[in-house]
């Protein structure tokens, strides 16, 4: 379970980070997004993962913690308005500078020739 | 009513925000005045703070009654009251300036500045860490709205790159947060410095990986050097209320490195004590270095005043990276001065360029200024506070600093922050010359300048003459709060023992 979980959250967090690096906005967001869920399943395992057990923060026998339930929630609320956020900025910067590079210009293009 | 205070500097601006949203387009008269009346309002509460908060109590504010470790509490200290203090100073001037008609340019402008000033109010009195993210987002969120008012091509590829850039520090905030908590078991910062100390040598490695996580999440938002490219470009891509405004932003992050980390790694931290100390340090020097060379670089007013904001933060640092007491209270008097002189120069820029008409702040030869001769004298007096001259605050903000720094330390700090004002004084003396005096033959072009714009840059730059008078109570008031910053045990104690200093709700 333990492997499997952490296997999962490298394999996002990895993929997210490859593509937040790339040229495009479109990439950039879907890496983005990636990102923001292996981070939420980090942040859900916070706490220690606890299988088949009662949300109780020191109850007696097996529980499980609620506070990063709690908190994951919050950031999954504040990821998801962010990625809607950097979506319409990314059809906004494709409409006014006429290109969808993260810098504004087309890939082949060397870098003089900006103007 | 009073014991409600701590609470206000969020309540005021969400509930003034949420009431100028009543109309989306078009900026009447009405929504001025209720955003200006909101942002004096404000002014008023943290001055109360500040009278409450130099009586060396600590007090704080458990919301919905849970008390600490358990609930969600605002701590209000020296250092918090006097952050809430300077960015209402700073918002006054921004927002009457921006009321002569940047906030024109697009929608909801004065809602967004009220959120954002929430946000910058709640990061400065939270005491929990998941909080501080919470307040971060909501003061980014109403940045990225208002560095993109007005809309044009710079701003929108400015922003892109912040907005990116910020989500992924955004992801960074919450690994760290999440890995602290697993280690120590706690979010509250009070109750985090207690486990710290007596935490398990194992997951020693845990909290450092943590710690230094968050100090990449508050360089990237205090801009520090490897993560400050984004910074000249986007202030100097912003509207000027905004930019003026944005001064406040990275002291956000340098107040949280200065919140966080003699707190919760103080000396009783044991071998996890001052971690994040060289690395402040070297990167700060770096910065300061750096930054000096950019601003000789700047071929632009504003990139050039975004430039010497990085100066400052640059300035700043260093001092925290001395951590000694006497380097804290002379970085928060400088902290005051860099804020206030930094936020009236970017006002003065829109104000020049508006007069120069398409030269616009790009350091060419441009059209005769209309109101040359007081934009120049105000240009003088901010070059020669920000250059860190006598007679003004800067001078005083840079000796408090080289006083406080220790003989091992001065080889390194001396030269480059005496190097550092004397490039900004190059590059000052160069734009004013060229902005001034080597104008082309002609009329100026007609663009005049209202009383609000005046308002709001004097109202900014009078900062600097009044803290050199108010010198005497403003140091013993910095050194109070370094004090105080320097004994996080009393924090703790009026937090977690509740006997002591009665919580409120």
């Amino acid at each position: 379970m333990e492997s499997l979980y952490a296997i999962t959250t490298g394999i996002l967090s990895a993929s997210g980070l490859y593509l937040t690096l790339r040229g495009r906005t479109f990439p950039v967001v879907v890496g983005l997004t990636l990102l923001s869920y292996a981070v939420n399943l980090f942040l859900f395992s916070m706490g220690g993962l606890t299988t088949n057990g009662a949300v109780i923060l020191n109850g007696e026998g097996h529980y499980a913690d609620p506070l990063p339930q709690a908190l994951v929630l919050t950031a999954i609320v504040i990821g998801f308005a962010m990625t809607a956020f950097v979506v319409i900025l990314a059809m906004r910067a494709r409409g006014d500078l006429g290109n969808d590079h993260v810098d504004g210009r087309k890939l082949d293009e060397p870098r003089e020739e900006r103007g | 009513m009073s014991q409600h205070l701590i609470v206000l500097p969020i309540l005021l601006p969400l509930l003034a925000g949420l009431v100028l949203l009543h109309k989306r387009s078009g900026v009447t008269r009405t929504k001025r005045i209720i955003s200006v009346a909101a942002t004096v309002g404000l002014l008023a509460i943290a001055i109360a703070l500040v009278i409450e908060a130099a009586s060396g109590e600590i007090t704080y504010y458990a919301l919905g009654d849970w008390q600490p470790p358990f609930g969600i509490v605002l701590v209000l200290d020296r250092l918090s009251a006097l952050m809430i203090l300077l960015t209402s100073i700073l918002a006054v001037g921004s927002v009457v300036f921006a009321s002569a008609g940047d906030d024109e340019q697009g929608s909801n402008f004065h809602g967004l500045i009220q959120w954002q000033l929430m946000g910058i109010n709640g990061a400065f009195l939270t005491g929990d860490l998941f909080n501080l993210f919470v307040f971060f987002e909501v003061l980014l969120l109403a940045s990225y709205a208002l560095l993109m008012h007005g809309g044009g091509k710079a701003r929108i590829l400015a922003g892109l790159h912040y907005v990116v850039l910020n989500l992924a520090g955004s992801a960074l905030f919450l690994i760290a947060v999440g890995v602290l908590y697993g280690a120590t078991g706690t979010l509250n910062m009070a109750d985090m410095a207690v486990r710290v100390a007596e935490l398990d040598p194992e997951r020693a490695g845990l909290v450092r990986a943590g710690a230094l996580l968050l100090l990449v999440v508050f360089g990237l938002k205090a801009a520090i050097l490897p993560l400050y490219f984004w910074l000249p470009r986007a202030y100097a891509a912003a509207p000027a209320p905004v930019a003026a405004l944005f001064a406040i932003m990275t002291k956000v992050g340098v107040y949280a490195i200065l919140r966080v980390y003699p707190l919760i790694f103080g000396d009783h931290a044991g071998p996890l004590a001052a971690l994040d100390q060289p690395w402040v340090w070297w990167m700060a020097l770096v910065t300061l270095a750096v930054a000096s060379i950019g601003v000789l670089a700047a071929r632009d007013l504003r990139l050039l005043v975004a430039y010497l904001l990085l100066v400052s933060i640059g300035t700043l640092l260093a001092g925290v990276g001395l951590r000694n007491t006497a380097a804290t209270s002379a970085l928060l008097y400088y902290l005051l001065h860099t804020t206030l002189v930094t936020g009236g120069l970017f006002l003065l820029c829109e104000m020049i360029g508006v007069q120069r008409g398409k030269a616009g702040t790009r350091l060419v030869k441009g059209r005769p200024l209309q109101n040359g001769g007081w934009l120049g004298i105000l240009f003088f007096l901010g070059a020669v506070t920000v250059a860190g001259l006598p007679p003004l605050s800067g001078a005083i903000g840079k000796v408090l600093l080289m006083q406080a720094t220790p003989h091992a330390q001065q080889p390194w700090l001396w030269p480059l922050l005496l190097a550092s004002g004397l490039t900004s004084l190059i590059a000052l003396s160069r734009a004013g010359s060229t902005l001034f005096w080597r104008s082309h033959e002609g009329e100026p072009t007609h663009a005049p300048l209202t009383k609000r714009h005046w308002f709001g840059v004097g109202w900014l730059m009078a900062a600097s003459p009044l803290m050199v008078i108010l010198a005497g109570p403003i140091t013993d008031y910095t050194r109070a709060t370094a004090e105080q910053l320097a004994h996080p045990e009393r924090l703790v104690r009026s937090l977690l023992e509740p006997d002591e200093t009665g919580g409120e709700s």
